[in-house]
């Protein structure tokens, strides 16, 4: 087994819009930094894909920073686990990688939250970022129907991208009130780049419903998605359809940020005013922190950026413009919280942990996570509850107690090509 | 029959603890289980769960041996989710001194009419073709069996409740003694006997027993069907888990039901934090791979750690508290608690009720334990 070591002042895991920003702005204040990300090249969700053809002129601005800036990126890597104080360790896949740090700044994103309901597990039912994932790679949408259904501002981004490519969305089934999207809309106007990009989706997306107040009961066929039923507002409505895209807003990445003990609470990364989490000399940026969105997620980079530098002044001088951002987070958040008739969507047969095929059903007689997950198997799959933590949460209002390390499944030659494995680790 | 609300309380709801309740409500006593945090949460929930007769002492082989068939008699009523298997062990010999080992346990099975069969170097490579070339032979134990300890535990559990014991959980015990014991939100049981079955945290509730905690750290892969067949264990394993130095390391790897491979083991004293250790884990996978080198490739995806009740003798306590009437012990069952649960209930209940036990009780009591008269002046 092959083993690279780096060593570095400044080590950026993520290469999203906020890692990219505070590896940019790591290296623009004299500091040595290398940014480390999974994805075959920097951009992470929003930019997905986007590296040599930028869709947008934020992501054109931005890389194009970057790769005139003396910044180390490493693609294709996964950080998984810490092998010693200020190691960690990485692998893709034929090599292991070892990361040595003075300082270390989190930026690893989000993911979505699914919710399980009947049907949710049938072929082409699929999650709305992880369509468009598909699609960015290839994936043949053109001409498919397809509804688009849950939460979050997500849904107009992917339902107008599906478009784009050809695809027929019928629907945008929003599970939010009208009220609090119109709420949400009245505060547009003081964050331009938002509204600006709210009107586009608009423009491209004028013919497709959107409908508020309105979730998916079941998504059905046998053995292949023939329709969903949906609830809207009232009444129930059946719509035929190819694809199910969905997505119930995000969910932040906290598995790197616990593996080394950073606190979290409720969810998120607790950072200081400097994106210092709870342990000196490790920084965390963008949506670990809370979700934010893109904007916010390059503020919190920068200001990550200079604090790990040394440079607090100049840190100091965006907190302004991280207030506004922040503001515009709690606005979105709030609006697209989940309502509680969600979590009567799975059924006592319904799949809620798909790697080991655990129905609602069975997690009923348990009091906390643990016990369910030691007598039903719930979670112990190969994504160790990265799907249905989040559901269980939101249903059992339980939360996951411990992460072991590797956070992410990895190759046994990874986890023994560290040079750690001498004695001195042992006392 | 005692006055008192119940005949037994059983404290920890463990393997060990649930055996026991399981045992006592079968003979109709009025039980009740206190447990702390939740049924099998604690070594239970971290143990391999692998049944195994063993033959480092007279002892050890008849609690082995014993609780085995016990758990033979116990299979066709294990429910699914006990994922009991009779895989059988393999003991894997590396070279001439191993080999020399190897026969000489081929030998003490033998005339204890544990049946065995001895592979050479081409049946282990047919028995285990995932193996390394060039190993020197392996040592068949087929009716040694998995199980999946916490489930185990709960049904062992469900069993007692069915014969009317009553079980609480998330309560945790202050204190006990002679007349019951005192659960931490002051509320008090009173019980005829008392037995503390709380694994490593035995000495919390009798300050003083010799119970040490010695870590464990364990790794399961991904699902791969068929890679491996039995459990496989390097005949050295009990210089590991008898070496009384801070740390050791040995081969050993079980199939799942799952098709998942569960790869052990490592023996720690002196280390009180749960967190898993690179350095260990990396150790101790690294010796997987040198029996097995295809497993290199294979996907990690999740690994955890455990203590063990480690007694100075190797063997557990199980018996009366000396010098108290009511008190009774069954903890300090190292690495083996799983297997011999059932025994140790067997050899609690005769204990109660003053019967004769299927097999001698002394090797295990508690009074062989110099240190014990400590915990009599502290209680
Ligand atoms: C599926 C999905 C689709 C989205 N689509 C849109 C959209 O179309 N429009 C929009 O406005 N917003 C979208 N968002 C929201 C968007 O992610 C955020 O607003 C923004 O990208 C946040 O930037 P970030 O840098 O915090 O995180 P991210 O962009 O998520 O970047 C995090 C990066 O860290 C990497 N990473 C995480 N853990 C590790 C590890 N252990 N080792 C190595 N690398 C790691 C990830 O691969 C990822 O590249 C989407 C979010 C998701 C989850
Ligand atoms: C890594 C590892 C691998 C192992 N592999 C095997 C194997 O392959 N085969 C085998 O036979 N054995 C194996 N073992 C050993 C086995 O797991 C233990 O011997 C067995 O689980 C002990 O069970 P127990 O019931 O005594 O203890 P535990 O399972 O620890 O139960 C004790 C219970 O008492 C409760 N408790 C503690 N304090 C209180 C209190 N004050 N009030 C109320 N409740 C309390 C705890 O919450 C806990 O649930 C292994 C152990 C480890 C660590």
């Amino acid at each position: 087994m092959r083993l690279q070591r780096f060593a570095t002042e400044v080590l950026v895991i993520g290469a999203g819009p906020a890692g990219l920003a505070a590896g940019y702005t790591a290296v623009r204040s004299g500091r040595h930094a290398i940014l480390v990300d999974e994805n075959p090249a920097p951009g992470g969700q929003i930019w997905r894909g986007e590296w040599t053809t930028p869709r947008s002129s934020e992501a054109a601005l931005w890389f194009d920073k970057v790769r005139r800036a003396p910044l180390t990126i490493l693609t294709g890597i996964r950080v998984i686990a810490e092998v010693a104080e200020r190691t960690l360790l990485g692998e893709d896949q034929q090599t292991a990688y070892e990361f040595r740090y003075k300082t270390l700044i989190l930026a690893t994103g989000a993911r979505e939250r699914f919710l399980p309901f009947p049907g949710w597990t049938l072929p082409n039912v699929m999650g709305a970022g992880g369509l468009q994932a598909l699609v960015k790679m290839g994936f043949p949408i053109r001409g498919k129907r397809v509804v688009v259904a849950g939460t979050g501002p997500l849904l107009l981004a992917v339902a107008a991208y599906l478009r784009a490519h050809g695809a027929r969305v019928l629907m945008i089934a929003e599970q939010a009130p009208l009220s609090r999207l119109l709420w949400l809309g009245r505060g547009l106007w003081r964050f331009p780049t938002k509204a600006w990009q709210a009107l586009i989706l608009r423009g491209r997306l004028f013919d497709v419903p959107y409908r508020s107040s309105c979730w998916p009961l079941s998504a059905n066929g046998d053995g292949r998605l023939q329709s969903v039923t949906l609830q809207c507002g009232s009444r129930t409505r059946e719509i035929p359809c190819d694809y199910l895209a969905c997505g119930f807003h995000l969910v932040p990445n906290v598995e790197l940020a616990l593996l080394l003990r950073c606190e979290v609470r409720e969810g998120c990364v607790r950072v200081n005013e400097f994106q210092e989490t709870s342990r000196a000399n490790i920084f965390c940026a963008g949506e670990p922190t809370g979700i934010g969105g893109v904007d916010l997620a390059l503020v919190e980079g920068q200001i990550a950026g200079y604090a790990a530098a040394g440079r607090p002044e100049a840190a100091r001088a965006l907190f302004p413009q991280r207030d506004r951002w922040r503001r515009f987070a709690s606005r979105l958040n709030r609006t697209f919280a989940l309502r509680p008739e969600l979590k009567k969507l799975p059924d006592a047969q319904t799949i809620v942990c798909r790697c080991e095929d655990v129905p609602r059903g069975r997690l009923e007689e348990y009091r906390s996570w643990r016990e369910a997950k030691l007598h039903t198997r719930c979670g112990m799959g190969p994504c160790q509850g990265r799907i249905c933590g989040p559901a269980v949460e939101f249903l059992f209002g339980w939360t996951m107690e411990s992460i072991r390390p590797p956070i992410f499944p990895a190759r046994v030659e990874s986890l023994i090509a560290s040079p750690e494995q001498g004695e001195s680790v042992w006392r | 029959m005692s006055p008192r609300a119940y005949d037994v309380i059983i404290v920890g709801a463990g393997i060990v603890g649930a055996a026991c309740a399981a045992e006592c409500a079968k003979e109709g006593m009025r039980v009740a289980v206190v447990e702390s945090s939740c049924v099998g949460g604690g070594a239970t929930a971290a143990g391999m769960g692998h049944i195994v007769v063993m033959d480092d002492s007279d002892a050890q082989f008849a609690l082995t041996r014993y609780s085995q068939c016990l758990w033979d008699q116990l299979a066709d009523d294990l429910p699914p989710e006990c994922e009991f298997r009779r895989y059988g062990t393999i003991w894997i010999a590396t070279d001439e001194e191993e080999l020399d080992h190897l026969r000489r346990k081929e030998q003490f099975y033998r005339e204890r009419h544990v049946p065995v069969e001895f592979l050479d170097e081409r049946a282990l490579a047919e028995a285990e073709p995932n193996l390394r070339e060039g190993l020197r032979g392996g040592l068949l134990v087929p009716n040694d069996s998995v199980v999946y300890p916490p489930c185990a535990a709960r049904f062992l559990l469900e069993r007692a409740r069915d014969r009317g014991a009553v079980i609480f959980v998330g309560r945790p015990v202050a204190r006990l003694d002679e007349q019951g014991v005192t659960l931490r939100d002051g509320s008090f049981l009173p019980a005829g006997a008392i037995i503390n079955a709380t694994g490593t945290w035995a000495p919390e509730l009798m300050p003083g027993l010799a119970i040490k905690k010695r870590k464990g750290h364990l790794a399961i892969t991904d699902r791969y069907p068929g890679f491996v067949r039995h459990q496989l264990v390097e005949v050295g394993y009990l210089k590991s888990a008898h070496a009384h130095e801070a740390s050791s390391i040995a081969f050993n790897i079980q199939p799942r039901p799952t098709g998942q491979l569960l790869i052990g083991s490592s023996r720690q004293y002196d280390v009180e934090s749960s967190d898993v250790s690179h350095a260990v884990l990396a150790r101790m996978l690294a010796r997987a791979c040198a029996y097995l080198p295809r497993l290199a490739e294979l996907s990690i995806i999740r690994t955890w750690t455990g203590f063990r009740a480690a007694t100075p003798d190797n063997l557990p306590l199980i018996g009366p508290l000396p010098g108290h009437e009511h008190l009774y012990l069954a903890t300090g069952h190292e690495g083996l608690g799983i297997t011999t649960s059932l025994g140790t209930a067997k050899l609690l209940i005769a204990h109660l009720l003053k019967r004769p036990p299927a097999i001698p009780p002394e090797p295990y009591l508690p009074s062989r334990m110099e240190s014990l008269t400590c915990v009599k002046s502290s209680l």
